[in-house]
């Protein structure tokens, strides 16, 4: 199990602000996780609608698209920040 | 060498006190010439907002500011730092954010707390939220590129 949190406008969209998933073994990097999140309803393919402008965090550090999850103990999925 | 430097990181509700937080920080020391305290205050937009609700990642928060201090400390030599950063609900003319940064000269202190500042609006995983003067809950403010230009322009 992998623990996913969200933040602002992506919490508010997926309708929570965070959940235990099982992913299968297919989703390596970031993007796959965005991309099979996608499937698992509207509000997931709302909220992560436009790829790109999500930021991807693993066990609390920033990181691209492309950088793979393995060992992930916490995903956080979260928009542009707007702080200061 | 940052590992003795005072870095100072909180993120909290309640308001801080800009001036105690610099002499907290200068206090004792005979090293330093110059001490830059930079206070984020929320704006009311012309008249259209009531206030500002300001999420943040607990844990992440706090760590990407003490990333991006000690980054400060490094490049510009700085003898201490405090970031604290506010969050909930704040309205306008109330403080957001204080950055304030030790030095031996006013350069290094002039832009470790403006470094410090472009990196915590563009990488601190905090969101701000606005609430409309007629009660109405507004929308999250969008990113700025210019807040990412100002971010690069240090690279």
């Amino acid at each position: 199990m992998t623990k996913l949190v969200y933040f602002a406008w992506v919490r508010e969209r997926i309708g929570k602000g965070e959940e235990e998933i099982d992913l299968p073994a297919s989703v390596r990097t970031g993007g796959d996780l965005l991309a099979y999140l996608k499937t698992l309803g509207e509000d997931y393919a709302h909220a992560l609608e436009h790829e790109k402008v999500i930021r991807i965090a693993i066990n609390q550090e920033h990181v691209e698209h492309d950088e793979p999850i393995l060992d992930a103990r916490e995903i956080a999925l979260f928009p542009p920040m707007t702080g200061g | 060498m940052t590992g003795d430097v005072p870095v100072v990181v909180r993120v909290q509700t309640e308001d801080f006190d800009a001036a105690a937080e610099a002499a907290r920080l200068a206090a004792g020391r005979r090293d330093a010439g110059a001490v830059v305290t930079f206070t984020g205050l929320c704006r009311d937009e012309g008249g259209r907002l009531s206030a500002l609700e300001l999420e943040h990642y607990p844990g992440m928060a706090e760590a990407e500011i003490g990333r991006i201090c000690r980054k400060a400390v490094e490049r510009f030599s700085l003898l201490g730092i405090t970031a604290i950063h506010r969050v909930g609900k704040i309205a306008p003319g109330e403080n957001i954010v204080l950055v304030i940064a030790l030095a031996p000269h006013r350069h290094a202190a002039f832009d470790g707390a403006s470094f410090v500042m472009d990196f915590l609006k563009t990488s601190a995983p905090f969101w701000k939220k606005e609430h409309f003067a007629d009660g109405s809950e507004g929308g999250w403010v969008d990113a700025k590129e210019s807040d990412d230009r100002a971010r690069e322009a240090w690279s």
